[in-house]
């Protein structure tokens, strides 16, 4: 293969990581929008869908059904996730809101032990395993899918802002709560809403990602975190942002795994979360310096 | 004050009795030995997130950093452990201070973040800098601590090692609390505005115990790596980091005590699930118990903020309160 074919196939190969990256992203500048938690499991809700759909997958459900299953199971879990554990807790503290996800992603790392053990598990491609190459890189199907969805939900859910009613109530939660309510808008509800629409986008990563890297209890841990640094990179509020952030740090690991060595790219993702929060606490591609500090 | 000094005493007694009464049971003097060492760990994280209300997600590289520098200056150049120990908390210090003179600047959750980025690269530089750590392999045969002569050995000798610095770190928390560098940490915790209007040089509180609980950490590193004799990154990977804010969060800040409960709870009720569970559903393996002390981290956030050390002790068993 020659230099041009490879760089070609890392850069695809980030970008199909940064599609990941940025569906997990948008439910994390969703939930941080609507209801101001930053979750730092919504890795997890990728785990879970993933997992779902295996045994979904496993039990005999058509394929389709299982994955729509498994994206519907988790938006469930998001939400008993909001009424359970973020509700009663209402009015806390960031930190606060913040540990309380954590102990979430534990949990859920923990169930997912229980009921999948420790073994990877594998799913099948969304339409055909076959790859093809293109000007000497190889590309899968399962990566095309990767990247269309991620632009297709992005989509989605500023059609879903823009043009609902939910949609609306959920943008005037963000830009004033109290004004919100006092129109009739429930914004307690709309934070329900929310962690269902971002544990549901969760699972759509999961289950994309999973027939690509395989499935098992610990893939929501790194995944999540990623996108985390993604979303910082887009400033937390911005989710067209928080995508472009996602395909920078997924092209640059590939870039760095392929050049360099794969034991790096962790940490260059997170030399790039150190390197915003200390310079551009908001975000990359902010307009205007606001306060963060 | 009288009922609290006997509760000291009733506490010193006790841990004096443990080797006494266990003489030839290992393993309870080696969970408790472990209790010690993450208990003073989690004592100096209790300082930055129970009293100075910042969260640290990842402490676990200072302990790494003390860890590696011990056992790197006792095997490779042959430092005694004690110099190798204080080298280990100037380099912790000195990291620490880096960190926090860019991070502490940001405010709430920015500092997690930032601490959990910088734990994230340092793995990455234990499991990648083979030449000082061993990489993934680990490093081998860490002498065990000594003072001159005198090599603390066996299972008691390190358990006396490890809770004489316990009780230590303790006392040095509980004084700092008192201080005036400390009531300037404790007044962080409710407002930073407030305290930075009362004249409190915030950013300067929060660097102090910053680097306080960062050299808490690093000695926990040269104990653990004297005592066990092996360590490899796996050990100081963001799940420790979340696991000691798990143990501060369990034994609570309404006394300085709380990071050492923590501690113990953590480790015996792991101990037990670990025990009792796979009896009860053979599937259970690896981190199962994750699932338990995650619903524990919920619960106690939800109900009770303030942790273990919140609820209302019988006056003989009340942890010291003198810390709030």
């Amino acid at each position: 293969m020659d230099a041009f074919s490879q760089l070609l196939q890392l850069l695809f190969a980030g970008l199909t990581v940064g599609s990941i990256y940025a569906l997990i992203a948008l439910g994390f500048v969703l939930t941080y929008n609507v209801t101001g938690i930053l979750n730092l499991a919504q890795g997890e809700f990728a785990m879970l869908g993933a997992l779902i759909a295996v045994s979904l997958v496993a039990s005999g459900i058509p394929y389709g059904l299982a994955l729509v299953g498994a994206i519907a199971a988790v938006s469930l879990i998001g939400g008993l996730f909001e009424r359970l554990a973020l509700a009663p807790a209402r009015g806390a503290s960031t930190a606060t809101y913040l540990l309380i996800t954590i102990g979430f992603s534990f949990a859920m790392r923990g169930l997912a032990i229980f009921v999948w053990g420790t073994q990877p598990y594998a799913l099948p491609p969304f339409t055909s395993d076959r790859s093809f190459s293109l000007l000497g890189a190889v590309i899968q199907t399962q990566s095309l899918w990767a990247v269309a969805l991620s632009v297709l939900a992005f989509g989605a859910l500023e059609g879903a802002f823009n043009r609902t009613y939910a949609g609306k109530a959920m943008q005037a939660c963000v830009i004033n709560p109290v004004a919100a309510r006092l129109v009739g808008i429930d914004p307690k509800r709309m934070a329900l809403y929310t962690l269902a629409a971002s544990a549901g986008l969760g699972a759509l990563a999961g289950v994309t990602v999973a027939p690509i890297s395989g499935a098992s209890y610990g893939m929501g841990l790194m995944l999540g975190l990623k996108a985390f640094v993604a979303a910082v990179i887009g400033g937390l509020t911005n989710a067209p942002a928080a995508i472009a952030g996602a395909y920078l740090i997924g092209i640059t690991e590939a870039l760095v795994e392929g050049y360099l060595s794969s034991s790096y790219k962790d940490a260059v993702s997170f030399l790039f979360l150190l390197i915003i929060l200390l310079y551009r606490p908001t975000g990359l591609f902010a307009r205007a310096e606001g306060k963060r500090v | 004050m009288a009922s609290r000094r006997w509760t000291i005493a009733v506490a010193v007694f006790g841990l004096v009795a443990i080797p006494f009464i266990f003489t030839d049971n290992n393993y309870v003097l080696s969970l408790m030995i472990l209790i010690g060492l993450f208990g003073l760990m989690a004592t100096g994280l209790l300082l930055l997130m129970g009293y100075a209300g910042q969260v640290s997600l990842g402490h676990a590289a200072f302990f790494g950093l003390g860890a590696y520098t011990s056992a790197y200056l006792t095997t490779r150049l042959g430092w005694s452990p004690a110099a190798a120990l204080l080298i280990g908390i100037v380099v912790s210090l000195a990291v620490a201070f880096v960190i926090g003179l860019a991070a502490l600047r940001l405010r709430e959750h920015y500092l997690a973040l930032a601490t959990l980025g910088f734990g994230v690269i340092m793995y990455t530089i234990f499991k990648n800098a083979k030449a000082i750590t061993g990489g993934l392999d680990g490093f081998f045969g860490v002498p065990p601590f000594s003072i001159g002569s005198f090599v603390f050995a066996d299972e008691r000798a390190s358990y006396a090692l490890v809770w004489g610095a316990v009780v230590l770190g303790l006392w040095f928390a509980a004084n700092v609390l008192h201080s005036r560098a400390g009531r300037a940490i404790r007044a962080l915790h409710d407002s930073e505005f407030a305290a930075e209007a009362l004249g409190v040089n915030v950013f300067r509180a929060k660097l102090d115990v910053f680097l306080l609980s960062a050299a808490y950490a690093s000695v926990a590193g040269s104990l653990y790596a004297h005592y066990v004799g092996f360590i490899n990154p796996q050990l100081f990977d963001l799940v420790t980091s979340i696991t000691l804010v798990a143990m501060v969060i369990i034994g609570g800040n309404r006394a300085i005590i709380g990071g050492v409960l923590g501690a113990g709870v953590y480790v015996v009720l792991g101990e037990g699930l670990k025990a009792v569970v796979p009896k009860l559903i053979p599937t259970a393996g690896g981190e199962f118990e994750l699932l338990f002390f995650g619903l524990l981290i919920i619960v106690i956030m939800i109900f009770k903020p303030e942790g273990l050390t919140g609820f209302r002790w019988p006056t003989a068993l009340r942890p010291g309160r003198e810390a709030r």
